[in-house]
């Protein structure tokens, strides 16, 4: 084994592109559970995402327009999940898998002609300064414009939730949602903006993978990446800091077990790559036994005003 | 103005016909959904629900299927049904049914050659076990810890995955396949063979187990404390703990059950339709019987149906491939949206449409 053949500023970089796509779409799932919805369908809007950005992207050679596309589809497969949860008071954990069913039925449909295709990348930004710093430039100031929208969405969402008033009626929501209903809070209104939010979000994330992370197009790439986010925001206890922290470690991983695939580690292959998935149940197992929650309290409850 | 009402009473006429509109809502749409690709709506439908039973031409190759596939479907819906009845959300299916069948093949390659009738019984004896062993971590997580069953299981999909790809080019590979990936091929082994039973009707001992589990499910659910627990456990979580149902072993149990039938399915697959233990063996069964355990309303004999449905949609979505040059992953879609139209029509067991103004209530 050779583990001088790491690079650790290259490593840092890779980290961080690595944990984009689960920290877009941890993001945006946190919303949707904070508003009370637990919405199992991360995986399926995620593939869908990457799939209809991967098509955009090449069919009009331009990335931006394909995040675009992606974030679009993906909230309006969330849609149908709003629609039947909060309108049609469905089960929000079967509706949301039938909801990854969905789309990774539909993706695999769409991406059809795609496949063995190149994706158009985005460019990695030049910073003057700070990208041509030794050390640091590499590791931190020479990505693509995506890696610090993610960066920027998870403080917006801290301060949206934490200093601004809809941010406030959104967690009461979450809380209680018979008491923010007889406050006159739209609950069912709040709740769907909140879903096609998490939709757009985990479409972003979706595309980052097969448009700067892969970047190709294959059936079932996000390979549980979706439900890595959801176990993501159970590990953050729900705080916007703590989800960063959360994508950055799992990211981490990834790029080391990848890493040491490559250098040749003396650990079978398939331990390497069931790691990521391995990890995440240690960390689930630790989290639960600490017994500290900080769930929502009206998480996956459906609401009908009659009740 | 319409509005949701809700019923005094959850409707049973409603229960029962929501899977039949769910079934025509499904047709209707992936009829369109399938004109978009050039073919025609009704002859699509028909070359997907027809056509594998009553075609002159080939209904004779395409009928044995049903029950090969409908067998591996029905046991494990049948298992997790149970779990769901009792709001244990066991979606790692498919990772019981690939160690199970790991274990299994693994056990019976411990004694080739040898063609001792014990060899068939101790296959399925480990298939078993296997699947029981990786639901155990989960419910054994659940039960210590409080964490989540949904995500745990899951993630042992992919670790299963792994594990399967580890040993289909290692361990269990053939060592006279010339290097390629994958263990003997049990359809040349007789002692291990999940041969049919009765020569072209695709019975085979997994399709039995299948209508075993039916039975003792439904006595279970019906007729016996275990079931009543089970389902009050589901129903109103607080009335079982005063009743004094441990919760802990109702996780246990409905875990338990579902890997162990998930096992069997996985060791019936693949020493029977399968032959042998592949990267790619397992079809998606273990995610596929999610939904015909909904479709069959978490009801034994609704999920046999349902399963011999669901069964009916992949062969006559292979049909469909062959015939009218549609996409396989049309016939994912296709199943993803049944579950879909089903849970949308659920809303009228409990609720009905009010029509006009509310009125205000007194």
């Amino acid at each position: 084994m050779d583990l001088s053949s790491i690079n650790p500023a290259l490593l840092v970089a890779s980290i961080m592109i690595s944990a984009t796509p689960i920290l877009l779409a941890a993001i945006g799932e946190m919303v949707v559970e904070k508003s009370g919805v637990l919405n199992l369908g991360v995986e399926g809007m995620m593939i869908t995402g990457a799939v209809v950005g991967f098509a955009v992207a090449v069919t009009f050679t331009s990335p931006l327009l394909g995040f675009a596309a992606a974030a679009l589809a993906a909230a309006a497969l969330s849609l149908s999940f709003a629609v039947l949860t909060q309108y049609l008071l469905s089960n929000q954990v079967a509706t949301g898998l039938g909801l990854t069913l969905v789309g990774l039925g539909l993706s695999s449909l769409i991406g059809k002609p795609y496949e063995g295709m190149k994706a158009v990348t985005l460019p990695k930004l030049d910073i003057p300064i700070l990208s041509d710093l030794p050390i640091l430039g590499t590791m931190l100031f020479r990505h693509d414009i995506m890696v610090y929208v993610s960066l920027l969405l998870v403080a917006l969402v801290w301060a949206f939730l934490k200093y601004t008033r809809a941010g406030l009626i959104l967690r009461a929501v979450g809380e209680s949602h018979d008491s923010a209903h007889a406050l006159g809070y739209k609950v069912v209104r709040v709740r769907v903006l909140a879903i096609l939010f998490g939709g757009a979000c985990a479409g972003l994330g979706g595309a980052y993978l097969s448009l700067v992370r892969v970047p190709q197009w294959t059936e079932g790439m996000t390979a549980g990446a979706g439900w890595i986010a959801l176990a993501i925001v159970v590990f953050a206890s729900w705080r916007a800091g703590r989800v960063m922290i959360g994508a950055y470690l799992f990211g981490g991983v990834t790029v080391l077990q990848l890493n040491l695939q490559a250098a040749g580690a003396a650990v079978p292959v398939a331990l390497l790559s069931a790691s990521p998935y391995l990890i995440t149940i240690l960390v689930l197992v630790t989290i639960s036994a600490r017994g500290v929650h900080g769930a929502p309290a009206s998480l996956g409850r459906p609401f009908h005003a009659s009740s | 103005m319409i509005s949701l009402e809700k019923r005094q009473q959850p409707s049973q006429v409603i229960t029962a016909i929501t899977p039949l509109i769910a079934v025509a809502l499904t047709m209707i749409v992936g009829g369109i959904l399938f004109s978009f690709y050039g073919a025609d709506p009704v002859e699509s439908i028909r070359v997907i629900f027809w056509d594998p039973m009553f075609n002159q031409q080939f209904a004779g190759f395409t009928r044995p299927q049903l029950l090969v596939k409908a067998g591996p479907l029905i046991l494990i819906a049948i298992g997790l049904s149970i779990g769901f009845r009792a709001g244990i959300w066991n979606i790692g299916a498919e990772g019981q049914y690939i160690v199970g069948a790991i274990c299994g093949a693994g056990a019976g390659l411990a004694f080739y050659p040898s063609e001792s009738p014990l060899i068939f019984p101790l296959m399925i004896l480990c298939g078993a076990l296997g699947g029981l062993a990786w639901a155990m971590i989960p419910a054994f997580l659940k039960v210590r810890f409080g964490t989540n069953e949904i995500l745990v299981s899951l993630m042992l999909v992919y670790v299963a995955q792994n594990i399967l790809i580890s040993v289909s080019t290692g361990l269990l590979r053939n060592p006279e396949g010339m290097g390629f990936p994958g263990s003997r091929n049990f359809k040349q082994w007789d002692a291990a063979h999940n041969a049919e039973i009765i020569a072209n009707t695709g019975m085979h001992w997994g399709v039995v187990a299948a209508f075993i589990a039916v039975i003792g499910a439904y006595v279970m659910m019906a007729r016996h404390i275990q079931g009543f627990n089970i389902r009050l456990s589901g129903e109103a979580p607080r009335a079982a703990r005063f009743a004094g149902v441990n919760p802990g072993r109702v996780v246990f149990l409905c875990l338990g059950l579902a890997g162990l039938l998930a096992g069997l399915a996985g060791l019936f697959e693949v020493t029977g339709p399968a032959g042998q233990v592949s990267g790619q063996f397992n079809a998606g069964y273990g995610f596929t019987a999610i939904i015909v355990a909904f479709l069959g309303r978490l009801h034994p004999i609704g999920i046999l149906l349902a399963g011999l449905l669901m069964a009916l949609t992949y062969i006559g979505g292979e049909l469909a491939q062959l015939m009218l040059g549609l996409p396989g992953a049309a016939i994912q879609l296709f199943q993803g949206m049944l579950l879909f139209f089903l849970l949308a029509t659920d809303v009228f067991t409990n609720y009905r449409l009010r029509f006009g103004k509310r009125e205000v209530l007194s």
